[in-house]
């Protein structure tokens, strides 16, 4: 499944500063960054339900915020990029 | 189940891959090109001289099941790096007595062999049905190299030992590379091929199929690995050092259906034309590298057509298929299936 990955992470203190570091290491082990703290994985649920307990793990539920929406399997036609900075197609040919 | 992922090709010199936390990081020229996580890939296949992997991204790959292989540009393999030996050594004792053990060898072999002649004649009754009526001489080629290879597939499977069997292998082959171009529309004239030539490759249809061979070895040899087997203890082909001679076995059922068919596709559909090819002054014909990275592509796109496997009778990917029969092969090492069931393409 696809998933798409939302946060924002109170950077007011330094610790705060860490986790939003974290936070975006823990998204970028799982998928591609698509925007400054928006991400886009293709995982399995096993591979969600890992991320998700290592997400909750690094925020402070009082201060920061984190958003998962399920795009599902068929998520190529739910997906659409206008702009700078494309992004690759994890199913598509991966070339360089 | 082993589930299809993504195969990340990298054609580009100067290419550094190493290991960002759970990804792999192409850097270029000190910049970041690509940044893919690993469990979204099985296999890494780089195709240039100039190209190196941190031991961190070895170990990594290693430890999540992707492959890593290293080719020149125009295909010929490197080197592959592996972790420890992993799998079942109780298989692959049982995989080394059969190999020594000439009449296991041929009852895997045959099938092998019958299978790939089978999947050779499909594509020509294919070429026959679709656009066989075109002209009466190709009409007529067709239908002689299809005639002549039928009884080929029956003597293959009661051959009484493999030297025998490799001489119906040979005949075979070299009756459908005369009337493989025969299966282009349309473009014979540019694209004539006179049987089968390779190291170097000939004419441009020998340098596609070299090179499609190539990937298909990436692909069986991984998926045999990843089953427990080892790639380099065959049945039909002999050992030699250095030889993968189980994915070469593995590879035959394969050639024709996914292969060759690759080629007639990117020819016939005129995604690649003579302008694609260059010849070297020794008579070697060469991919230029624009048209390699059309053949990689479509490669990956035939890889992610579904189809139904027809003695698992499961929704697989062409992908996977490599790994289902190397499976197989492991169930029947196992004493779990009677015969080797070859693939065999509709």
């Amino acid at each position: 499944m696809y998933v798409l990955i939302a946060y924002d992470v109170s950077t007011k203190t330094p610790s705060g500063q860490r986790r939003l570091r974290r936070v975006a290491k823990a998204c970028l082990d799982y998928g591609q960054r698509v925007q400054n703290s928006v991400f886009e994985c293709k995982v399995d649920p096993a591979q969600l339900v890992d991320l998700k307990t290592r997400l909750l793990s690094i925020i402070n539920v009082d201060t920061d915020s984190i958003r998962i929406y399920n795009l599902g399997s068929n998520w190529q036609r739910r997906v659409e990029h206008h702009g700078a900075k494309e992004s690759y197609d994890v199913d598509g040919t991966l070339m360089v | 189940m082993r589930r299809h992922l993504n195969t990340l090709f990298v054609t580009l010199e100067g290419a550094y891959l190493k290991k960002d936390g759970a990804a792999i990081d192409i850097r270029h020229e000190g910049k970041s090109r690509l940044r893919v996580p690993l469990h979204n890939l099985d296999g890494i296949a780089c195709f240039a001289w100039d190209c190196s992997a941190s031991a961190a991204l070895m170990a990594a790959c290693a430890e999540a099941n992707v492959s890593l292989s290293f080719h020149n540009p125009n295909g010929k393999f490197l080197a592959a790096s592996n972790g420890f030996t992993t799998g079942n050594v109780l298989l692959r004792r049982e995989q080394y007595r059969r190999a020594d053990r000439e009449e296991d060898c041929l009852a895997i072999a045959s099938h092998l062999v019958a299978a790939k002649i089978a999947n050779s004649r499909t594509n020509i009754q294919r070429a026959l049905r679709d656009h066989g009526t075109k002209s009466i001489d190709r009409m007529d080629t067709l239908r002689m190299t299809s005639d002549a290879l039928y009884p080929k597939i029956r003597s293959a499977l009661v051959a009484e030992d493999v030297d025998s069997l490799r001489g119906i292998e040979g005949e075979a082959a070299a009756c459908y590379f005369l009337g493989f171009s025969s299966m282009l529309t349309g473009c014979e004239g540019e694209f004539a091929m006179k049987g089968r030539s390779r190291r170097p490759a000939r004419d441009p249809i020998n340098a596609l199929l070299s090179l499609a061979y190539t990937l298909l070895m990436h692909d069986c040899r991984s998926a045999l690995e990843s089953c427990g087997l080892d790639p380099q203890c065959g049945f039909l082909h002999k050992d030699r050092p250095g030889r993968p001679s189980l994915a070469l076995d593995l590879m035959e059922e394969f050639r024709a259906c996914l292969a060759d068919r690759l080629v007639l596709t990117l020819i016939n559909r005129k995604q690649i034309g003579r302008g694609d090819f260059q010849k070297e002054e020794s008579g070697a014909v060469l991919l230029k590298e624009a048209a390699r990275k059309k053949v990689y592509a479509a490669w990956q796109e035939r890889k992610q057509t579904e189809i139904l496997h027809p003695f698992l009778n499961e929704k697989t990917t062409v992908g996977l298929l490599p790994h289902l029969q190397a499976r197989l092969l492991a169930r029947l090492l196992r004493g779990d299936l009677d015969g080797y069931p070859a693939y065999l393409q509709k």
